[in-house]
Parts: C-alpha cells; structure tokens; sequence
C-alpha cells in the first residue's frame, strides 16, 4: 500500500507555494524507492500554516508546517514519511489550540478528505442530510430547517427556513435554487474554502434545497476572482451527476461573476445570471415570489446552503442547541489582516471581539498593537478597543452600530489611518455602485470630497455636520446595502478615531 | 467586412456563440470564453453577439463595460493584479504597491507603452489573512513582500 501525504491545493495554499511542494515531495520519494501518494486536500482553515504537509502515519496524521520545497530534502531526511522529529513538526494538526477550540459543523470535513472523492465524502459522513431529507415531505425538510434557527450567513441574517417556506409555497412549474457564491468582502474567504476543500457538501446543500421547494434548476454564481473555486464546483458537480444524485429532476450548474462587487447583492447577482447590467432591482417582489427569469427563487449564500445537511443528519436541535441569543448555531469567522493566526475559526455565536481578536487570532502579526477591527466586510464597522467586549451575534453588533455580514473580522495595527479607511470605504461604493439610485451614485462620490475637504482642514466643523447627513441620505435613501451599509465604516471611524480626522477637537469645533 | 486575418477570430466567435445561444442568461458565459479565445471582447463582436442573442447593440456594450472583468482591447504579456483591499491594506499592499511601482515604471492601473506588462488594481482574492495577494498573470501569489517580492521583481525585469 502507498503511503498518503496530504498537501492542500488550495488557492491560498498554492499562493504560498504548495504546489512546488508537492512536486519536491514526489521527487524525493522517487529517489527514495517510496510509493508515495500525494492527496491534494483542501486547506484545513489556518494559512499561517501553509504549505501545510501532512503525513498518513501509523500513529496518525502528523503535520508539518509552514513547508517551503526547499524544506522538503531536509525533512524527508529528518524522517518526515516516518513522522520523525523536525523542528517544522506540528504533531496532531487537530489538537493545536486553534482547531480544538473550534467547533466545526460545516468545516467538519475541510482539509481531511479529498475534495473530489466521493468515496471519502461518504466515509465522512456525507450524503447523510440528503438521504435524512428525502425521506421527509418538502413541508417537513422546511419545518427542519425553520427549527434550527438557521439565519442566512451571507449578512442579512434573514430566517433561512422562512424563505424557503415562501418558495415551496409560490406556484411552479419552474423553481430555481441560486447559490451567491459571490464572496466579494474583503477578509472573508469562508465560501472559498468550503468549495476548494468540501465541494460536495455545497452540492448536498442545494439538492436538500430543492427537495424542500420543489426546484428543478440550481445555479452557483462564484466571483471571478476565485478560479479554483469554480474549477472545484464544477468537476464536484460532474461527479454528483455522474453518480446519480444530481439530473435526477435537480440538475445545477456554476455561473461566472464578471469582477463586480455589487453582484453579491441579491437582486443584483440575479440581473447578471439573467445577461444584464449587475444592477439592483426594487423589491417587491421578493425574489422569493419572482427572482431568476420570474420564478420563485430561492436565493441563499454559501454557508447558509451548506449549512443544511447537518441540520438534517444530526437534527434542528443539535444545530439549534448552538448559539447566542437569536443567533443560533455556528459561524465560520474568519480571521484576517494582521493577525498572528489567519484563517476560518467556525464556533458557535457568542464569543466576543477580544477573544476572537487576542486569543484565538493572537493579535498582530507585526507585533504592533490593535488599533482597529473591521467587521463584516467593506460595509462593516470600525471597533475601537474599548468594544472588543461586544459578542458576535446579529444583534449585539447592530446594538453597537456595526453589523456582522459575511463574518469577516479585519486586524489593523497602530499605523491605521482611520480617515483614510473612511475615504476608502467611499471611494469603494463610488467604484462599484452600480448606479441605480442617486444617494450610492452620487453620495459615495460626495463622500470622499467631504473627507478630502475635514482632512485638509477645511471649515471642518461644517464639513464634518455635512459627512453625517450624508451619511444619513445614504443609508435612509439607498435601494440595496451598497450605499445603505457605506455609512457604517464611515461613521464609525468618525465616531470612535475622530483624532484621525485632522485634530481631536473637531467634534468639540462641531457642537 | 470580412478580411482575411480576422477569419480565425471570426470562426471562434461563430463556435463560441452556437455554443451558448440556446442558454438561459447567455450572455455573460458567453463574453467570458470569447474574451478567453480572443483575449478581449472587440468592438466588432459586439453587433454579432447581440443579433445572435437578439439583444440590442446598447444592451451588450452595457453590460461590456459595466463588469470590471471584460475589456475591449487585448491585454498587456504580463499582467500582475495586486489586491488593495481592506485585508490586504492591513497586511501592507500599498508598500508591495509602491514597490512594483517603482521597479516597473508604471502606477497601480497602467501598462507599459509596449503592451508588456500592465499593473492593475483588484479588489480581494479571498487570501485575506496571507496578505499581500496578487495574481501574476492568473496564478495566486499570496505574503508578497521580502524574498517573495524581490523574486518577482527581478523576474517582472527579467
């Protein structure tokens, strides 16, 4: 029998070099006389580990990482396919802090199995959701799916179960299940791996979907900017149909963003899988009610969809006993910026901001301290320190001014300028609006005048009184979060590093 | 209309829409594989692609220009796209920018007036706790500073 290694072909893996790695790995074994099989698995969660290598040995998996190929000769040499000592050596990949402190119902399987192998997909407890489902009328699997409590992860933070009682509910024929794989929030990536490292379980999500609203046709729509991802979601989806349990009157297939941010808003993404401009279209009607070509379409984010099977192998309880408040279950957080510990910590809701950002990201990589986090993306807001005692939850960080979104937790360091996040955060929506309604169009653009004009000095107290009623316009005036949701790293920087505005007595100048 | 070095781009073209033209929602798999066989979306597809699918001319210029991904003129031999978002704000990109900037000649968002290398701006590749990322032409490239910039740079030169 061969012996496996397992090293990670996931994008951020091969950004680092993984895939040199495996070609050293290879070679090495080849002089060696060993017969070595190199499983290409996702990435287990946590980058500052990779090229994470990991051996099959007869005491387990034993990691080794960060691994450069000008490590492997050395490591080999130390007895690495033996799992021999090596200062690299990281023991049980498991039992590092970071990964025994998660608790993982979607990422139960990333970076253990094979992504494109069915049979370890099955070995791991896959399929099992889809089975429990399709045992269950579409009326039951939706009851399943409103009892866990499950509340949409893309940032909205909708009843999943909710919405697709609306859709089983609307009339067919036709039915549609899209999946907005459009992740385009700076420092998240949880949508990401999960394709790279558990395709299948996506394409379980979907199918369970299906089964409870009677849909006939799925679409994943996965930004541009991610070609592994949808190379994964294709060939996963190829296998599925190939092995029966996708065509069997549920059939899907993945769509290509074009490189617009805006296309993750809902409305928006379903205007560019129909051909056209990615631009937001009023609601109502809810795309519940008239969505893709007019049918009633459920529309939900990676994490929600792939969050289903669990649900329904293990129970609504066993995901609903999970949680914090209203917000039950667990979120892949994702750890990101300047961070000791970068990558996906899915736990249940309720830890707070300090303990994600000192504990279990280790503070800053750069050894600089933590002035800033950013929370939930382009749109989210700045936390000061003295707010790392908020818990991650829908509600507590609405309470606070701040939302949670796409679960993205942003690490800046004591050389942040918080005016220049704020401009930036601006000059984004200006970027990528896509100019249907004027306070997004025009407002954004305004915006970044209005801080140019507080940072140059400029009559400041007047200008500053100018940013919050526009920021008021925006968020009261805008038909989708683009231009509601700017407002929120704006005004938090303003609120909480007013210093960084040009002089701490502008707000007293204000008044 | 027709003149004999555009016959092979014109019988792409010619595939490439009786592939798609029958899909719900063609358009933008469309524009993808005829900017993937042609390197762009030239101007003069852009009246076959919308009879074909029979959209107006607007329409498929609109939708052309409204995603960041299509462009109508063919792309520069090397093209390096480093992200410049929040994650990778915090991680350093505008000092890896400022770098390639001045080892290229070029600011972020120009090319070369030989068409060899262009510096484009992207906003997150979803490697947002390895920052700084990029992609050189197409493949990742993520912790892009030190050693790992220095390669890059004198290949970039090379």
């Amino acid at each position: 029998m061969s012996l496996r290694v397992f090293v990670p072909g996931d994008m951020a893996a091969v950004a680092v070099g993984a895939d040199r790695v495996a070609t050293a790995l290879a070679t090495a074994a080849r002089a060696a006389g060993i017969d070595l099989e190199v499983v290409r698995n996702g990435s287990r969660g946590l980058f500052t580990l990779e090229t994470l290598v990991e051996v099959d040995t007869p005491q387990g998996r034993i990691g080794y990482g960060p691994v450069d190929a000008a490590d492997v000769p050395g490591l080999v040499a130390a007895g690495l396919f033996e799992g021999g000592p090596h200062p690299l050596r990281l023991g049980d990949v498991a039992a590092l802090p970071f990964f025994a402190r998660q608790t993982r119902l979607t990422f139960a399987r990333a970076g253990l199995t094979d992504p494109l192998s069915l049979p370890d997909y099955r070995t791991h407890g896959g399929l099992k959701g889809l089975e429990a489902a399709l045992a269950l009328t579409p009326a039951e699997v939706v009851a399943r799916v409103k009892a866990s409590g499950l509340r949409g992860r893309g940032g909205a933070g909708f009843p999943t179960g909710i919405k697709w009682e609306t859709v089983l509910a609307a009339a067919g024929p036709h039915k549609y299940i899209v999946c907005n794989a459009d992740e385009g929030d700076s420092g998240t990536f949880a949508d990401r791996l999960l394709m790279e490292a558990d395709p299948f379980l996506l394409v379980e999500g979907m199918a369970i979907a299906a089964h409870a609203v009677g849909a006939d046709q799925g679409y994943v729509y996965i930004r541009s900017e991610y070609p592994f991802a949808i190379a994964q979601m294709q060939a996963a989806i190829d296998l599925a149909r190939a092995d029966g349990w996708l065509g069997r009157g549920f059939d899907m297939e993945v769509r290509v963003g074009a490189g617009a941010y805006v296309c993750g808003e809902e409305t928006a993404l379903l205007e560019s899988l129909e051909g056209r401009r990615g631009q937001v279209r009023a609601k109502p009607p809810l795309p519940a009610h008239r969505g893709l070509f007019g049918r009633p379409t459920v529309i939900n984010n990676v994490l929600s969809l792939a969050a289903v099977p669990f649900i329904l192998a293990e129970g609504a309880d066993a995901y609903q006993d999970y949680g914090f408040g209203r917000s039950r279950g667990t979120m892949p957080i994702q750890l990101a910026g300047d961070v000791v510990n970068g990558g996906v910590f899915e736990a249940p809701f309720g830890l707070t901001l300090g303990e994600l950002v000192d504990d279990i990201a280790g503070g800053c990589a750069s050894g600089r301290p933590v002035r800033a986090v950013q929370v939930g993306g382009p749109l989210g807001a700045y936390f000061p320190r003295r707010l790392f005692d908020t818990p991650f939850d829908y509600e507590a960080f609405t309470a606070r001014g701040g939302l949670i979104g796409h679960g993205g937790v942003v690490v800046f360091n004591d050389t942040v300028d918080l005016a220049q996040q704020a401009r930036f955060a601006m000059e984004f929506c200006a970027a990528e609006s896509c100019g249907k309604c004027t306070p997004c169009r025009i407002g954004s653009t305004r915006g970044v005048e209005v801080i140019d004009r507080i940072v140059a000095g400029e009559a400041r107290a007047a200008n500053i009184a100018v940013l919050e009623d526009l920021c008021d316009t925006m968020k009261l005036g805008s038909l989708c979060a683009l231009g509601g949701f700017t407002p929120y790293p704006v005004m938090s920087a303003l609120d909480h590093f007013l210093e960084d505005f040009g002089g701490a007595d502008v707000r007293r100048a204000a008044e | 209309m027709t003149h004999p070095p555009d016959r092979a781009a014109d019988d792409a073209l010619d595939t490439l829409i009786a592939r798609h033209q029958n899909r719900p929602g063609a358009l933008l798999p469309l524009l993808h594989d005829v900017q993937h066989a042609l390197g762009c979306v030239p101007a003069d597809a852009v009246p076959r692609i919308a009879a074909a699918l029979n959209l107006s001319r607007a329409e498929v210029h609109g939708v052309v220009t409204f995603y960041a991904d299509f462009r109508t003129t063919p792309p520069a031999r090397r093209v390096v796209k480093l992200c410049l978002a929040e994650a990778c704000q915090a991680r350093g990109c505008h000092a890896t920018a400022a770098r390639l900037s001045a080892a290229t000649g070029l600011a972020v968002g120009e090319t070369s007036a030989d068409n060899a290398l262009s510096l484009e701006p992207i906003y997150c590749l979803g490697l947002c706790a390895s920052g700084p990322a990029a992609l050189v032409d197409d493949a990742p490239v993520a912790r892009l500073e030190g050693p790992r910039l220095d390669a890059l740079i004198a290949e970039l030169s090379r």
